[in-house]
Order: structure tokens, then C-alpha cells, then sequence
């Protein structure tokens, strides 16, 4: 709120405009901030202080500091004295949704443009004022200065309450990076000491006056009709309402625990519905999923006729089962509508996507509608925030109140959508000297066919408002192929019509599972062939910023080169295992390193050391961007070794953290991080990439370590002893 | 109703429960405006919701608030602020020892409790005391780090 009347302040009392919103005119489109102006991203106070307005958000990844450096280096001032707004949809550019990793590598450098401009602009107006040439001056500490010496000009006297009225100039000279002083530091995160001693204002602590707690009832089955409602099961409850439109059932309440009481004494009826195959069978459902469309990725050489003459052909299929956000906290939103209009209070990743939505749905002028983002717990992609978000929207016009809708944990686990579950056949053909003469990789994911509005919302669907068909989970395509030379590749994606549960992006989606596939095989291949999986890699890779991370992990894992698996005796296996890829086959490079332990009798997996070599180009903020690599490292052995959604005919049945457990203290291994600084390259998102390369590494080193070669994804105990039986 | 005081953060607050099992978490967040402590899964499971209560580490989503007269109760708010943070909060913030940091909380309270019952941990102790907080954002080693650090400046 703090910064919100900073800007009304600012336009009110000294008339800085910073582009609050243009019309766009056509087709009636709403008024949106022009994301070409540079008066949209930056304000300047009159004491010089900096505003940064950013469409897209800190979802706890450091954003906010790095922003607010890659705007103080550009523009020459401290970075203490930027402020900086996020993600509200009537005080920021709409820079699109922040997923991808795009926070620093789009938007931060939209940001840093519209800086480099406006230093341009504001070097211009001091030139005229000092009777200077521009290139005679420089920008210093947040004013104009004489290269030569003498006395400058504060930006907030240059900007005289006027805006700068610049286009982002796309040719504006930015800074060489040998001159950095404030990009490529570690500085603290500014959230962190309010976030640590309950000061910081998340999304779920927001309260407004005369605000109702809801809590929603969710059907016993996806799809269930509701029959109807008693109301006088819930009357001794004080002051609960029922909100009901068709199959959305929410009760509110006063008080918190009230709303959750009422939402468990609610008797309702439904009906029947049994819509899903069931988990168990999951990835036979998968094969024999329509397939939409094929997409040729890549195609070279002549792949069908080397495999037909080829002397000896290697297969196997890989599974990714589906997995959840599982966020730490259930999703939590704020909303008050009223007259058409009103405000949403959200940790959306895109504000201002769903403000498009919620206003489409409700039938709500989109110009009166504003969403306001708030820290929510940890998101990595889409999970239930949206949905939660037009929930409040939907029960606040219902009731003309202003509502606050927390999900429950088993809200959270059993309907967030999920990361979809991913198969994929490989083949190596291979001649007698153990070269790779050709390559095929054919994934099967779900196909991207989002519906006007996006992901359909449990509520909107329940609501009868949308009819629930259209889905997305992102670029799941991407790394299904391999980085290395082969003569012979063909890479294809059946584009799957249908899948079990509602899907969405989820941390690195698509990849994860890819490169488990892509250098699993590999490591397989190595295996058949008796090669050294690291040389192998490094003899068919020419980028030197691949060698570089590849020899890195080499160096730290201390490698000694092996032609077969180390697998032996005792009850405690230990082994060591290699991956390798290129996020996007574009963005970032990344070598890892794994030593596990498996427990025979048992089966348990448990990594013990993690070594990661990490070239992401220019790095804003060093720490931050280890704590990214930390956070998907962990996540990933997560997802790896324990993670797996399971439903029946109805429902999830895994909906809590004993039946959806993640990774605990006892076993987080040790991890060793090396950063390549690349500062003369172009930076790219730190947030996911190391994600990927995560689970082969671990499947590989279980191979080294016991000759299994896991290709499903959890590796439980139970599928370790399972496999243990069969190799015995 | 249930009429009865809690000690909160060094204060006495009469506190009007409309259920008597009301949940601690509620009255903290709701009647008390504390946002220290996190609503998570109300099952006890992650520890997103810890306090302590005469210097143990409670789960306040499962905690009846009616059950705590007469304990000293202590929020995130309570053991420190932004200006003076205790010496784990210090050391979560050297560490940067959070991503969303919704989870922090119990980590914090865990590790107080820990360093209260013994103040030079291992490793091993410290893993050990954190077992039952969940993290999503895997920022477990620097927590580990800062109750380490936490310890070595105590």
C-alpha cells in the first residue's frame, strides 16, 4: 500500500506523470500503461528518488533486488533509493506473465532499456541547462555531472515534476559491463528482514474492512453436479452465509473458523461422477491418449534408413508421472467487487492475464477492475492462485462484500492443476564400435490449446461460466531432443489430445522430464557401448561454454573415468552419475554431478552430494541466483525421488503431505554450486534450468551405483526393491 | 463464547472465542493481527504455523487456543523486528535463508527452540531439530547454514 499512495502522491502534489494509463482506443480495448514509454517503467520524485513500476513480479527469487540493480546501473544512482512497484495492474506495464524465467532475461531488460533511455534524457535536459555538449556528461549517484568536474544536476530538479515523455529508445547505449559497480553484486534482498520477523504483508494477510472469510466446498468427485444444499446444517454457526451458482458451493463466514467449520458441517448432495482413469494404469492411458498433432522438433540426416540397416539398436521408455505445485501455503486471494468493478488482491504470476479474465467471466468492465499483486507463498508456475483469485471475485459479487478465500491444504494438493505426465520412447542405432549413427527420440505430452481465458478455473467450470475444454502446460516440447552431434536425429512430439488432470506450467515444464529421458539414455548408451559418460559428452559437444561446465564438474566430482557401472556388493551401494544440457537448447548451460547411496534391504535413495557448473551469461545478483540453483536442485530431487499425484475414478486421493510427501532436512545432500560469470553475455532466468538436469544425474548415479537403470519417475523404495528382485 | 486471556508477545489479550476449538492460529492471526505464524496445512504436518509456548516449539493450527491460558506464547513478531531481530532471525537474514519465506517461520521457531536446549548443535543436530518443517523453495541448506551461524555468534 506504502508505495501505491507514493505514486498518488507523486502525481498529485508535484505532477510527475509517470503514463498512468493510455487508452488504446481500438475496438474499445481498456486503458493500459504503454509498455513502448519509458514513463512506465520509471518514475523520478522530486528529491531524485526512483520508482521502478515492473509488470512482472519477485515470486521470492531475488527479482526485487535485481531489478532495482540493473535500474541503478543504468541510470547512475544508488540502488537504496529506488522504490520499486509490482505486478498491480493499474501502476505497472503489462510485461507479460512472469514464468519462463523471464523476470531478468525479458523483463528485466525491457527495465534496463527504458533506464538507459532515460539516463540518455535526462544527460539531454542537463546539456541544455549547462550549456555542455551531452557527451561531456556523465550520470553519478542520481544526478547529471561534468565528466570534467563541477556541479551537476539532481535528477528530481532535471525532471521538474514533468515526465520524461520518452519512447523506450531500443538503441539507447547501455552500459559496458567491464564499467558495472552495481550489477554483478550480492546485495541483500530487501523483503528478507520484514519476511523473517512477521512484518511482511503476504497475500494471505490481507484484510480489508467488512471483509468475509469464505472457504469452498469442492465436489467428492471432479465433474459432480450439485444436488442441493441444507442450509440448516450450518444455522448454528454464527453469521455463515451459503454462496452457491450451479455446481460452486462456498460458505462465509465473519470469523475464519467459523467458515471453516461451516465448510465441514455443510451437508450437500451431489452427484456421480467418475471422469478420470484412475493413476494406477496412468501411462497406458497416456499411450493410448488421441494423439492431436505430430511435431518434427528436429530432423537430421536420414534417421528411418540408418535405424532399418542399423546393426544393433538400443530402445527404452521413460515416465514422468504427474506431480503438484504443492506449494507451502494453500492458495489465498482478496477480492472486493462492487459496481462492476472493483479489486483483486493476488500472488497471480500474471496480474495482469487473469485481471482479462476475471473481468471476462464476471462480465466486468476490465477498465474498473484492478488486480493488486501480493507475496503469496512460493509459486512455481501456475498453480491455484488464479483459480483462488476468481473465486473471491465470484463470492464478492455474489455478496457485494469484500471476501477473503484461503484454500485448504486439500485444496491445494487435490486441485491445483498439475504438471502433466510425460512418456517418451527413445532408439539409438549404434554400429560395433560403439558409435551413436542415429538418434529418436518420440515424446508424448499434452498439447497447448488454451482457451480464450486461459486455464480453465474450478469455479468458472463449476459455475457453468466456461466449459472447461482448452489446456496448457507450457514449452514441454523443449530438451526432448539431445545437445550433442549426433548424424542422425529426429526428434518428435505427439501432441496429446486429452490428459487425466486439468495441466499447467509447473517449474521447467516439460524439461525435467526430457532431459531425465534424454540423459538417462545417454548414460544407457555409455553403458552398452563402454564409453565414459563424461568424455562421451565432452567428445560430442563444440560450444566451449558446454566443455566449460561439463570439464567444471568433471574437476569438482574429481572424475575417473569408468566403462560400466561400479555396481557391487553390500548393503549400502554408493555411486556417482553425470548429466548435461542446455535449457532450451538456448539458454543456459548446466553439467551436474550426483553421489548416492541406496540401501538394498530397503530401497531407499539417498542423495549425498550435488555438483553443479552453471553458465547463465551476465549474473545481476550472484547470490541470488545460487539461491535459484539451490532451490531447483532440492525441488528436483524431490520431485525425483518421492513425488507422484494419484487419483482414482473421482478424485486425487494424495491431498496431504503424508500422501504427497517432499524432501525433508535429514536428506537434502551437500551441494557445490560453481558459477561461470559470463558477463558479456546476454543474462538469462536462473529459475529453472538447473531443475532439469536433476533427475538423470540421480537416476544415473543409482545406475553406477547398482547396475538398475530407473526410467520412472518416483524412484521409491518400492520400485528399487522391486527391481533389486528382478536383476537378482 | 469463551472469554479468557492469552500472553502474547510479553502482553496480556483477552481473547472472546466464538467456538472453544478455536485453533491458537486463528486467534493470533485474526484477533491478534500477528502474521508471523502461517497457515500451511492445519494438520500439523509442515510447521509453517509454529510458535513457542514457554520456550517449546508448538503447532499452532492444531493447538486449541483455549488450552494456552497462563503459557508465555511467542509469535515471529516476539522473539525480534526488523531494527533488532534476534540472533537466529539475524542470522536467517545474513544467510538469506528464505525464498518466499512463508515456511521461515517454523524454521526460525525450531531452531530457537533448538539453540534454547543446546546452544553448540551439529550438523547433524540441526537437521535433525528441522525434520518435520517443510520447504517448497529448497532453501534448506542456508537455513542449516544460518542456525550454524546463529550458534557460532550466540
Amino acid at each position: 500500500m506504502k508505495t501505491v499512495a507514493r505514486r498518488a502522491f507523486l502525481q498529485g502534489a508535484a505532477g510527475l506523470v509517470v503514463a498512468f494509463s493510455l487508452p488504446c482506443g481500438a475496438r474499445g480495448a481498456p486503458a493500459v500503461l504503454d509498455a513502448d514509454s519509458v514513463d512506465a517503467y520509471l518514475a523520478i520524485a522530486p528529491d531524485g528518488g526512483v520508482t521502478v513500476y515492473a509488470g512482472k513480479v519477485d515470486l521470492g527469487t531475488g527479482a526485487r533486488v535485481a531489478i532495482r540493480q540493473i535500474v541503478a546501473e543504468e541510470l547512475g544512482i544508488q540502488p537504496e533509493r529506488i522504490d520499486m512497484v509490482e505486478g498491480d495492474t493499474a501502476l505497472t506495464p503489462n510485461q507479460g506473465g512472469t514464468g519462463g524465467s523471464s523476470g531478468i532475461m525479458a523483463g528485466g531488460m525491457q527495465i534496463r532499456q527504458a533506464a538507459a533511455t532515460a539516463r540518455q534524457g535526462l544527460i539531454n535536459l542537463a546539456a541544455a541547462q549547462l550549456k555542455q555538449p551531452a557527451e561531456a556528461l556523465d550520470t553519478v549517484d542520481g544526478a547529471v555531472v561534468p565528466r570534467a568536474g563541477g556541479a551537476g544536476i539532481g535528477f528530481g530538479t532535471l525532471v521538474k515534476g514533468g515526465r520524461l515523455d520518452l519512447a523506450v529508445d531500443k538503441n539507447a547505449r547501455v552500459k559496458n559491463p567491464d564499467q558495472y559497480t552495481v550489477v554483478g553484486k550480492s546485495l541483500p534482498r530487501p523483503d528478507l528482514p520484514a519476511k523473517l520477523t512477521g512484518r511482511h504483508d503476504y497475500v494471505q494477510d490481507i484484510r480489508v474492512d467488512g471483509m468475509l472469510h469464505a472457504r469452498v466446498i469442492r465436489a467428492p468427485a471432479i465433474g459432480a453436479r450439485l444436488n442441493d444444499v441444507d442450509a440448516t446444517s450450518v444455522a448454528q454457526i454464527p453469521g455463515v452465509r451459503i454462496v452457491r451458482v450451479k455446481d460452486f458451493l462456498a460458505v462465509v463466514a465473519p470469523r475464519e473458523w467459523d467458515a471453516i467449520r461451516a465448510m465441514r458441517a455443510l451437508r450437500a448432495r451431489w452427484g456421480e461422477a467418475k471422469t478420470l482413469p484412475g493413476s494406477a494404469g496412468l501411462f497406458d492411458t497416456v499411450r493410448n491418449t488421441p494423439v492431436a498433432r505430430t511435431e518434427t522438433l528436429r530432423n537430421v540426416g536420414d534417421t528411418a534408413s540408418v535405424f532399418a540397416q542399423a546393426p544393433h539398436v538400443l530402445k527404452a521408455t521413460y515416465r514422468w508421472p504427474i506431480q503438484s505445485h504443492a506449494s507451502m501455503g494453500p492458495s489465498c486471494a482478496v477480492a472486493d467487487i462492487r459496481d462492476g468493478g472493483g479489486k483483486v488482491w493476488t500472488a497471480s504470476q500474471g496480474t495482469h492475464r487473469l485481471r482479462q479474465t476475471i473481468a471476462q467471466l464476471l462480465g466486468l468492465d476490465v477498465a474498473k477492475l484492478r488486480l493488486i499483486y501480493k507475496d503469496g507463498s512460493g509459486s512455481y508456475g501456475g498453480n491455484g492462485n488464479d483459480d483462488v483469485a476468481f473465486e473471491a471475485a465470484l463470492i464478492s459479487r455474489e455478496l457485494g462484500r469484500p471476501v477473503r478465500v484461503q484454500w485448504m491444504r486439500e485444496d491445494d494438493l487435490g486441485w491445483d492443476p498439475k504438471g502433466p505426465p510425460q512418456l517418451l520412447d527413445l532408439r539409438a542405432a549404434l554400429d560395433g564400435s560403439g558409435e551413436v549413427l542415429a538418434w529418436e527420440t518420440v515424446a508424448m505430452v499434452p498439447q497447448n490449446n488454451p482457451a480464450p481465458t486461459g486455464t480453465p478455473l474450478i469455479a468458472a467450470v463449476a459455475a457453468g461460466l466456461v466449459d472447461g475444454s482448452g489446456m496448457s502446460s507450457g514449452l514441454t516440447s523443449l530438451n526432448a531432443d539431445p545437445p550433442y552431434l549426433f548424424a542422425n536425429a529426429r526428434t518428435d512430439i505427439k501432441w496429446l489430445a486429452t490428459t487425466p488432470l486439468r495441466p499447467s506450467s509447473l517449474r521447467a515444464p516439460g524439461k525435467i522430464g526430457n532431459v531425465f529421458a534424454v540423459e538417462s539414455f545417454i548414460d544407457e548408451i555409455c553403458a552398452e557401448t563402454h564409453a565414459d559418460p563424461l568424455a562421451f559428452r565432452l567428445s560430442r559437444v563444440k560450444d566451449p561454454r558446454a566443455i566449460a561446465v561439463l570439464m567444471r564438474v568433471g574437476e569438482l566430482m574429481a572424475w575417473t573415468p569408468r566403462q560400466a557401472p561400479r555396481a557391487r556388493g553390500g548393503a549400502v551401494l554408493s555411486g556417482r552419475g553425470i548429466s548435461y544440457m542446455r535449457y532450451k537448447q538456448a539458454e543456459n548451460y548446466v553439467a551436474m554431478g550426483m553421489e548416492v547411496e541406496v540401501e538394498r534391504s530397503s530401497g531407499r535413495v539417498r542423495v549425498t552430494r550435488v555438483v553443479c557448473a552453471h553458465d547463465c551469461g551476465l549474473m545481476i545478483n550472484p547470490d541470488n541466483v545460487r539461491a535459484q540453483i539451490e532451490g531447483s536442485i532440492i525441488q528436483t530431487i524431490s520431485r525425483t525421488l518421492l513425488e507422484e499425484v494419484k487419483f482414482d475414478q473421482s478424485r486425487v486421493t494424495t491431498t496431504d503431505w503424508s500422501s504427497y510427501p517432499i524432501l525433508a532436512f535429514p536428506d537434502v545432500p551437500k551441494l557445490e554450486i560453481a558459477l561461470i560469470d559470463r558477463p558479456h553475455e546476454r543474462p538469462v532466468g536462473v529459475g529453472e534450468a538447473s531443475t532439469a538436469p536433476v533427475a538423470a544425474a540421480l537416476g544415473n548415479a543409482v545406475f553406477d551405483a547398482t547396475g538398475l537403470r530407473l526410467r520412472e519417475v518416483p524412484f521409491t523404495p518400492a520400485r528399487l526393491k522391486a527391481a533389486f528382485a528382478v536383476s537378482a | 463464547m469463551t472469554q479468557l486471556t492469552l500472553h502474547v508477545n510479553g502482553r496480556d489479550h483477552a481473547i472472546t472465542l466464538g467456538d472453544p476449538d478455536t485453533p491458537l492460529l486463528y486467534v493470533l492471526r485474526d484477533d491478534l493481527a500477528l502474521h508471523g505464524p502461517k497457515f500451511g496445512c492445519g494438520l500439523g504436518q509442515c510447521g509453517a504455523c509454529s510458535v513457542m509456548v514457554d520456550g517449546q516449539v508448538m503447532r499452532s493450527c492444531t493447538a486449541k487456543a483455549a488450552s494456552l491460558k497462563g503459557r508465555k506464547i511467542a509469535t515471529l513478531e516476539g522473539l525480534g523486528s526488523p531494527e533488532a531481530p534476534s540472533k537466529v532471525q539475524a542470522a536467517f537474514i545474513a544467510e538469506a535463508a528464505a525464498q518466499c519465506g512463508y515456511c521461515t517461520n517454523g524454521m526460525i521457531m525450531a531452531a530457537t527452540a533448538l539453540l534454547g536446549r543446546n546452544p553448540q548443535p551439529t550438523e547433524a543436530d540441526v537437521r535433525a531439530a528441522l525434520t518435520g518443517n517443510l520447504c517448497r523453495c529448497g532453501s534448506h541448506v542456508r537455513v542449516i547454514a544460518a542456525v550454524l551461524r546463529a550458534a557460532r555468534e550466540g
